[in-house]
């Protein structure tokens, strides 16, 4: 198998005896990108040249004696909504299109201490607001699987670059659904963490009680590493809790074990797609035969969830995304007359129509005389969904669902509707408002040869539980093994 | 309509943002059909529910009132698109 196939543990064991150079892993990756990055369209910025150099360093390094670790000489691509030090971070937006931080986010100095090899950024929709890629102000991300097709949003295009071996693999962000639902539609493994598992610093905030940075790999096992990694404490993060990461590897080959699995009956109802239905209706019975009970669970306020989101989210972001003003850094105005018009004429010349969207409903929410009606009801809400989940969770150890309603939708198809748009996240919003810790993996393919994405949600801190059902599944089922024809 | 063209001007000079004339008319239609759709979220009686504004039992975060190193002045301010003397310069707004 060409070396750009591999995954992390494949490419680790290769690297650990000596069979393969960093530099020849980082040069197979550099000419798969080459040779498809022009359909794909991944990355907002490629650092091969910088890799290459970096990937020699750490073969001289181990010729040395110095330690492989597991991700030890893996090139890895990171969203641009993750600080970088020295590197463009643009968040896929013109309002900060020529911004290099200063710092690297907490979870790249972990992947850097431990040998990662920084591949690039990669395109997303513009400050992660939106579930198809499709509102990054700079370009489209297409597909693997299928050009014409969405790669899912707003992780996009880490998703799609892990789906066709441009990447080993990658970091997304999650606040509704972000990683998860791009995993699902290039046919990856994406998880979201527990609120508080992965420090945020460094996390360009779109809605700080909802944001979670996360692994984007093409194995479970791979996953796992990049958890482990990324995961624990930041005094950095007072948001970031203070508990033992395990080790997620040795959890994962842990066995299945007496497993109850919930499936919630308001997530196959109306609106769920036929054949999204039936693949994730053949990963149930699979997980049956693996030994795990699969029974129905009740989360009653599923309707009320989107409408709990998008009022919790855009408010937080309508107050993060008031410091893009056009003062210490990104985009500033040519004309202007006064210090407000500064300000407004900025914002306006560089926020995209989705942002601006969200910016307007979040600070409608917030307003005096709506603030109750909306955004405190909202917030009265979420307790009752993570209710839900509680009671649901007295009675199984994980729960199961489709990721996404439907399969991958055409470029184009909903850009022009936003509600609809946001309609499609109902299932992955959830474990946001719950803080739970939540994956996707893939679970077969549509009639369209579209891949279809199985969630799998856990109780808080339980990514280890998810994990092993995770890799048994996915070894069971196999369809780790299948590449998209490019 | 769930919102007029008078509230979305008065909810853009809050959000520091200005719309064209055609831009106004489709914002207000579509944010019209997303608060409709929010007003779903009244069907429910949340009396005596507490509201969650954050999701996991931590508060009062410290740190020790220690100092330590932070990024040189130049670096922080090296992203500015004006600045001079080692500050940040903005138009000036205050009338002397």
């Amino acid at each position: 198998m060409e070396l750009y196939r591999l995954d992390i543990r494949g490419l680790h064991q290769l690297i650990k005896k000596r069979e393969v150079s960093c530099y020849e892993v980082c040069r197979a990756i550099g000419e798969r990108i080459q040779s498809v990055e022009d359909k794909i369209g991944a990355y907002n910025t490629l650092l091969l040249e910088q890799a290459l150099e970096h990937a020699r360093q750490i073969d001289q390094q181990i010729s040395q004696g110095g330690e492989v670790g597991y991700l030890t000489g893996i090139p890895l691509a990171i969203k641009d909504v993750i600080s970088t030090k020295g590197v463009l971070t643009s968040c896929s937006s013109r309002i900060l299109g020529n911004f290099v931080p200063p710092y690297d986010a907490t979870v790249i100095e972990k992947l850097k201490a431990e040998g990662m090899v920084l591949l690039g950024k990669t395109n997303l929709d513009e400050f992660a607001m939106g579930s198809s890629t499709e509102n990054s102000a700079f370009k489209l991300t297409h597909n693997p699987w299928s050009l014409e097709h969405i790669p899912g949003g707003s992780s996009g295009g880490s998703a799609a670059a892990v789906a066709a071996d441009e990447a080993v693999a990658a970091l997304g962000s999650d606040t509704g659904g972000s990683i998860r639902q791009p995993a699902a539609c290039c046919g990856v493994v994406g998880l979201k963490p527990t609120y508080g598992r992965v420090s945020r610093y460094g996390l360009v905030a779109f809605a700080s009680s909802l944001d979670q940075i996360g692994p984007i790999a093409k194995t479970v096992y791979d996953a796992a590493i990049i958890l482990k990694v990324i995961s624990g404490k930041d005094d950095c993060d007072s948001t970031s809790v203070d508990r033992p990461v395990p080790d997620y590897i040795a959890e994962l080959e842990k066995p299945l074990g007496k497993l109850r699995v919930g499936i919630p009956k308001e997530y196959f109802a109306e609106g769920l797609h036929p054949e999204v239905k039936g693949r994730v209706e053949d990963a149930l019975r699979t997980i049956e035969r693996l030994g795990a009970k699969v029974v129905e669970v009740s989360l009653p306020h599923t309707e009320y969830a989107i409408a709990t989101y998008y009022l919790v989210a855009t408010a937080e972001a309508s107050s993060n995304l008031a410091r893009y003003d056009g003062v210490r850094y990104g985009y500033r105005a040519q004309q202007y007359e006064t210090l407000k018009e500064m300000y407004v004429n900025s914002r306006s010349q560089g926020f995209g129509p989705e942002v601006k969207r969200r910016i307007m409903l979040g600070t409608y929410a917030l307003s005096a005389g709506y603030y109750d009606a909306y955004y405190l009801k909202a917030l009265k809400v979420r307790t009752l969904l993570k209710g839900d989940f509680d009671a649901a969770f007295k009675e199984v150890e994980l729960i199961c669902t489709p990721t996404m309603p439907t399969p991958p939708f055409r470029l184009g198809e909903k850009i022009d509707d936003p509600l609809e748009m946001y309609l499609s996240d109902i299932y992955t919003v959830t474990a946001n408002l719950a803080g739970l810790p939540a994956l996707s993996l893939p679970c077969g393919f549509a009639d369209s040869h579209l891949p279809i994405g199985l969630q799998i949600i856990g109780p808080p801190f339980e990514e280890g539980r998810i994990l092993r059902l995770a890799h048994a599944y996915e070894q069971e089922a196999g369809y780790f093994r299948n590449k998209p024809p490019i | 309509m769930a919102i007029t063209i008078k509230e979305v001007e008065y909810i853009a000079r809050l959000a520091n943002l200005e719309f064209s004339p055609e831009e106004k008319e489709r914002f207000t239609h579509q944010l019209s059909q997303i608060i409709d759709y929010m007003g779903k979220l009244q069907e429910l009686d949340t009396e005596g529910v507490e509201p969650t504004s954050h999701i996991i039992p931590v508060s009062n975060v410290f740190r020790e009132d220690r100092v330590s190193p932070s990024l040189p002045r130049d670096e922080a301010i090296r992203n500015a698109p004006d600045k001079g003397e080692g500050f940040v310069k903005v138009p000036k707004f205050l009338e002397t």
